[in-house]
């Protein structure tokens, strides 16, 4: 048996072997031990990490669900079944699945309205905040195309209403869903298609993505609570005296919170998988069925925001455009804040009354998008969408009166 | 001098026939998105006999995949047809896809039989049957007609769209042609288009 100076040696060889050939210990060492962060990250800093986390479980689940799904329409529908029923332990990894698709909106929301409020997406940090937000169309899409695989009366229907978003476009429209689709109408054609987007496509995208996030993150360092640059301040060592090392400091705090998600998520795998119906509704548990729109069709309650705004407006063209534009205004983010101050610590009451008003149309919107479009739910939709546009559009002026405090030089602890 | 030119045009003329050549590369896999042969052929013309539907009575049918409703509509559905005091979109069917015989009031060959495809023009939902005259949930000016329950669209039991709702359009009729007397063909439509 080797002593330790023995082992260590032995390690040390294979490490300097692999680090001739590959650049292991520069980039552990880059993005891991010499990557300094803010020592003041408070709570709103974990749901990055734990989407990380959600995208991991979704990619594991979902490898082994395709072991046992069919994408056709004469099988999916039974083979969800199946896979509920029959294949061992094959209930609880479809259920982390669907639970996790729930999860990964949860902390990915958070992760970006942790942005909003500390101005994580101005400058330096841009591209960032786009990137992600690529990252969060793509999950959209992902989500969208995952819908449709069980081939419930819901998922049916919920595809038939986005694709046919597309035939609103002028001229090409009619012509465009065609091609979507393969076919004249939702298809065994449209899921084999849907399913390769959901396992193959959209996924390397979206890995891609997260990469390219960590890659520009890392480049221009992680903001904190307090809007400022650690990187103006160094010790001897050129390390930013207000951070420290993401690994072990940030991995070691990850890892409780990562814990305390873990228990979260398992109580809702086990004890709520369907959530009363947000996480998995009801009509989804019949076939899917070309002649029977269900009562109230919904999308899951992650894109009921953005719903509720296409119903709020009277006008097929029109309501596609103002739904797409509600999605893309946020990449435009970084340019429409005129305001110099990142954290919302130190700005005015413009902003934080706009922030608040903004999370609670966001909210607002995604209630009414599960209620019937009538009577008073239209009128609340349209009140809670003007509000919603009024912050990206009115930002560039309310942000440049903006009466802020100081900002501090280096970072603020509380006593 | 001549040298950095001849590379510029080089540099230039290598990525214009490189990008010339992604695009032909690309119509293939474009391409194959469409609607398959298999899917085209599937897409024919579905028989149906009317010989057993009444008066007020509503059948449904699959063609291409997609519901078509054929009504039979009453003497007291055309009358109200007729009556309906809500505002219409496009109440002569100009702006709406029907074959030429149908762009009528009644946007039928005949007006008590009234084909056409269960979809919502605004989002592609189907549209659910309201007959009952002023019922509670559509007011006391309902004469009759179809609703949407995704988006609230409504038609009337020609299935032309009201205003003030999303739906562009009114309900699209597929082609069709009769057979005989109690027989239509829809997805086939005659040459002659006589009103």
């Amino acid at each position: 048996m080797p002593n330790n100076e023995d082992q260590s040696m032995f390690s040390n060889t294979i490490l300097r072997w692999i680090d001739d050939r590959f650049p292991l210990s520069s980039l552990i060492r880059e993005h891991a031990t010499d990557y300094y962060a803010s020592k003041n990250f408070n709570i709103w800093y974990i749901f990055g990490v734990l989407s990380l986390v959600v995208l991991v479980i979704q990619l594991l689940t979902g490898i082994f669900l395709t072991m046992s799904y069919k994408p056709s329409a004469k099988d999916a529908f039974d083979s969800v079944e199946y896979i509920m029923r029959s294949v061992e332990w094959g209930w609880l990894i479809r259920y982390m699945h669907s639970t996790g698709s729930s999860f990964f909106f949860i902390v990915v929301y958070l992760h970006m309205f942790r942005a909003m409020l500390y101005g994580s997406y101005k400058k330096p940090r841009e591209l960032v905040w786009i990137v992600g937000m690529l990252i969060y169309f793509c999950l959209m899409a992902e989500a969208f195309f995952g819908y449709l695989l069980p081939w419930g009366n819901m998922s049916y229907w919920a595809a038939q209403v986005i694709v046919n978003l597309f035939g609103a476009i002028p001229y090409v429209g009619e012509t465009l869903t065609e091609w979507i689709r393969g076919d004249y109408y939702i298809s065994d054609i449209t899921l084999n298609r849907f399913f390769a987007f959901h396992v193959i496509a959209i996924p390397l995208g979206i890995i891609a993505l997260v990469f390219a996030h960590i890659l520009a993150l890392h480049h221009v360092g992680s903001n904190n609570p307090d809007g400022i640059e650690i990187k103006n301040y160094k010790n001897e060592q050129g390390n930013p005296i207000d951070g420290v090392a993401f690994h072990p400091y940030h991995t070691s705090k990850d890892l409780v919170w990562i814990t305390v998600f873990l228990i979260l998520f398992f109580a809702a795998v086990f004890f709520a998988p369907e959530m009363g119906g947000y996480f998995l509704e009801v009509d989804n548990f019949e076939p899917a069925n070309a002649l029977q729109t269900p009562e109230h069709i919904v999308p899951a309650w992650y894109l009921t925001p953005y719903y509720a705004i296409l119903r709020a407006i009277p006008n097929k063209l029109m309501g596609v455009i103002v739904l797409a534009s509600s999605v893309l205004f946020f990449l435009f983010l970084p340019w429409l804040d005129k305001c110099k101050v990142k954290s919302i610590r130190y700005r005015g009451w413009q902003y934080k009354l706009a922030l608040s008003c903004f999370a609670i149309s966001f909210l607002a919107l995604g209630y009414l998008g599960m209620q019937p479009a009538s009577g008073i739910y239209v009128v609340l939709a349209r009140f809670f969408t003007v509000v919603y546009f009024i912050f990206f559009i009115m930002m560039p002026f309310y942000t440049r009166f903006e009466k802020t405090k100081a900002v501090p030089e280096r970072v603020v602890y509380k006593k | 001098m001549t040298n950095l030119n001849r590379r510029r045009f080089l540099s230039i003329a290598t990525t214009l026939t490189g990008g010339i050549g992604i695009l032909f590369a690309s119509i293939p896999f474009i391409s194959s998105f469409q609607p398959s042969k298999k899917a085209k052929a599937l897409a024919t013309a579905v028989k149906v006999n009317l010989s057993k539907l009444e008066p007020g009575s509503i059948i449904k049918v699959i063609w291409r995949g997609q519901p078509v409703w054929i009504l039979h509509r009453s003497q007291e559905m055309i009358q109200n047809l007729k009556e309906s005091s809500l505002d219409l979109r496009d109440p002569e069917s100009e702006l709406s896809i029907q074959p030429l015989f149908a762009k009528n009031a009644y946007r039928s060959l005949k007006p008590n039989y009234f084909i056409v495809e269960g979809i919502c023009t605004h989002l592609g939902c189907a549209p659910i049957e309201k007959f009952a005259i002023a019922p509670a949930d559509m007011g006391p000016d309902w004469k009759g007609g179809f609703y949407c329950p995704c988006h609230g669209s409504k038609f009337d039991l020609s299935g032309r769209v009201y205003t003030g709702v999303p739906a562009p359009s009114n309900l699209r009729v597929p082609p069709h042609r009769y057979e005989n007397e109690n027989t239509v063909i829809i997805g086939e439509t005659e040459d002659t288009e006589n009103a």
